[in-house]
């Protein structure tokens, strides 16, 4: 149970990421706006942000080290990395080798240490205040996504990120479709906690005492704030792509509807995002331990049924 | 083998989880009332629709149990804390994470212990029905012990009922209406009492924390000493 070995293949689905990522925003945004009865911005308005901002010149506090001017490049050549091993589009990533997947989320750790890093050097008392949040919170997400890290590695005897992903068609019948369920719904969780989406933390807040992300990013401007925002979309991608892989059965017709039913399930759960966003609101903080245990609680019971069944 | 059973039963299992971590009350009698629409579904999805059964007994007991566990006792209970103007925080004894991180204890420990139990599942209607019956049960139990307020205790014991029928219906007793019945009817009853208790209780002492009814006894007398009582309700 592989994916095919395509080369060409695997980098045309590679480059359409890079190109299509901003895109999750646009939908995100324009979900929300149906349910908030507005027209919302274009689909296309995060592409036109980050061509404007990228044609303005950066502006860096004289306080600062240069841990604010490295902190965006590092962090978006991070996740870029962390984008080679993914299997895009059900194509086997060329890059992969046997413990790949541990290599994938310590270069997500990199981008998220150099951004707490990079909010630390400013001094600002709310840039502070986010990257404590943050890294609370992210060692709480990193928590589920090694549990889901186990769980798909008993299952597919290895801890290549090529052969995990397709690994779930693998387990006992009787027990697969609960399984599956758990992880992928402790998975979207994980997935809104990375992203700094709704529940956890609110993307449009201007309020510096509630924000998490935005907090970190405040004394960025001009084109190092572009980089940011490709680079969070980048990372929304590669996790709602992870989550399309994780679904999607091994065979899904020929490769074309394969690639398609994969691009399509990607914006689905950007939509799903947006729904989310819109019908729920932001958790106390005190809370969100209590979301991320029980999603946590979620994989470890797809373990245990692993395990004993 | 169809998943649907396991589907039923997961979900089921996830509403424990959700309960020992909610804070809010009415959300954990929300929470108890979907388990009970899933318990009445639970018996239409275990049944093996190929073999000549008695459908109608069948959707009978379904429905009966989602009107009375899914919808009666809730609002039932809604009602006794909405009369007995009970503040919706719910005061645990151990603290939301650690309860459900227990919950994952309970549950592993009792797949694990299923599995060196019994060997054979051809016998049971579902996979899962039992462990998930007894860690059910389990945090049924562990409910009525680390939260405090008494209304909660009735919860508690509702989710270890709710673990009962589970297994009932993960053995499968054929025929075995009547004595469904019957466990409804006294499980009926006695919500009806608690309610009853929770209620009468918040009037005369102006809270329900169960801990503080030990406190409970008679009046001292008045000419050992004329201290007054020990403990004074607020």
């Amino acid at each position: 149970m592989m994916y095919k070995v395509n080369h060409g293949g695997w980098l045309v689905m590679f480059l359409a990421s890079l190109l299509l990522a901003p895109l999750l925003y646009g939908i995100i945004n324009k979900v929300k706006a149906f349910f908030a009865g507005r027209r919302g911005p274009r689909l296309l308005q995060v592409y036109y942000d980050i061509i404007k901002l990228s044609r303005k010149a950066g502006i860096f506090s004289r306080t600062t080290s240069g841990v604010l001017q490295l902190a965006p490049i590092v962090s978006l050549v991070a996740v870029l990395m962390a984008m080679l091993f993914i299997p895009a589009g059900l194509f086997r990533s060329p890059l992969a080798f046997a413990g790949d997947v541990i290599f994938f989320c310590y270069l997500l750790g990199l981008s998220r240490m150099l951004t707490i890093l990079a909010a630390m050097d400013t001094g600002s008392s709310f840039a502070g205040m986010g990257s404590s949040r943050e890294a609370h919170f992210s060692m709480l997400a990193e928590a589920v996504l090694f549990a889901i890290i186990i769980f798909l590695a008993i299952v597919a005897r290895s801890i290549c990120l090529s052969n995990l992903l397709s690994a779930l068609s693998l387990v006992t019948p009787g027990i697969s479709s609960p399984a599956i369920l758990l992880v992928a719904g402790a998975f979207f969780v994980v997935i809104l906690l990375e992203n700094c989406r709704l529940p956890f933390d609110d993307p449009e807040t201007h309020l510096e005492l509630t924000m998490i992300h935005e907090a970190m990013i405040l004394d960025y401007a001009g084109p190092e704030l572009g980089m940011i925002h490709y680079t969070a979309s980048l990372k929304l991608w590669s996790f709602c792509s992870l989550l399309a892989l994780l679904i999607l059965p091994e065979r899904v017709g020929g490769t074309l509807t394969g690639v398609l039913v994969y691009l399509t399930l990607i914006m689905a759960f950007a939509a799903a995002i947006g729904v989310v966003e819109s019908i729920m609101a932001r958790y106390r903080f005190l809370k969100v331990p209590h979301l991320v245990i029980g999603s946590l609680a979620a994989v470890l019971t797809a373990v245990s049924l692993l395990i004993f069944f | 083998m169809s998943t649907l059973p396991e589907i039923a039963l997961i979900l089921f299992l996830f509403t424990n989880i959700v309960l020992v971590s909610s804070s809010r009350l009415t959300h954990c009698i929300q929470l108890v009332a979907v388990q009970g629409v899933l318990l009445g579904v639970i018996p239409l999805v275990f049944w093996d629709w190929q073999s000549a059964a008695p459908y109608g007994e069948l959707v009978f007991l379904s429905l009966t149990n989602i009107a009375i566990k899914g919808i009666a006792l809730p609002l039932l209970l809604i009602l006794a804390v909405r009369r007995a103007q009970v503040r919706r925080e719910l005061e645990p004894v151990v603290g939301y994470a650690f309860s459900q991180l227990f919950a994952i204890l309970i549950i592993a420990a009792c797949f694990a212990g299923y599995r060196h139990l019994v060997d054979d599942d051809t016998a049971n209607a579902a996979l899962l029905a039992i462990p998930v019956a007894a860690a059910t049960m389990l945090i049924g139990l562990f409910i009525i012990i680390a939260r405090r307020k008494a209304i909660t205790q009735v919860l508690g014991f509702l989710v270890f009922e709710n673990g009962i029928s589970v297994f009932a219906n993960g053995l499968m007793v054929h025929h075995g209406a009547i004595v469904e019945l019957g466990i409804l009817l006294d499980v009926f009853a006695l919500v009806f009492i608690m309610g009853i208790a929770v209620f009468k209780i918040s009037q005369e002492f102006q809270h329900i924390d169960a801990d503080r009814l030990n406190a409970l006894g008679d009046r001292q007398d008045p000419e050992n000493s004329a201290a007054p009582p020990a403990y004074t309700w607020e």
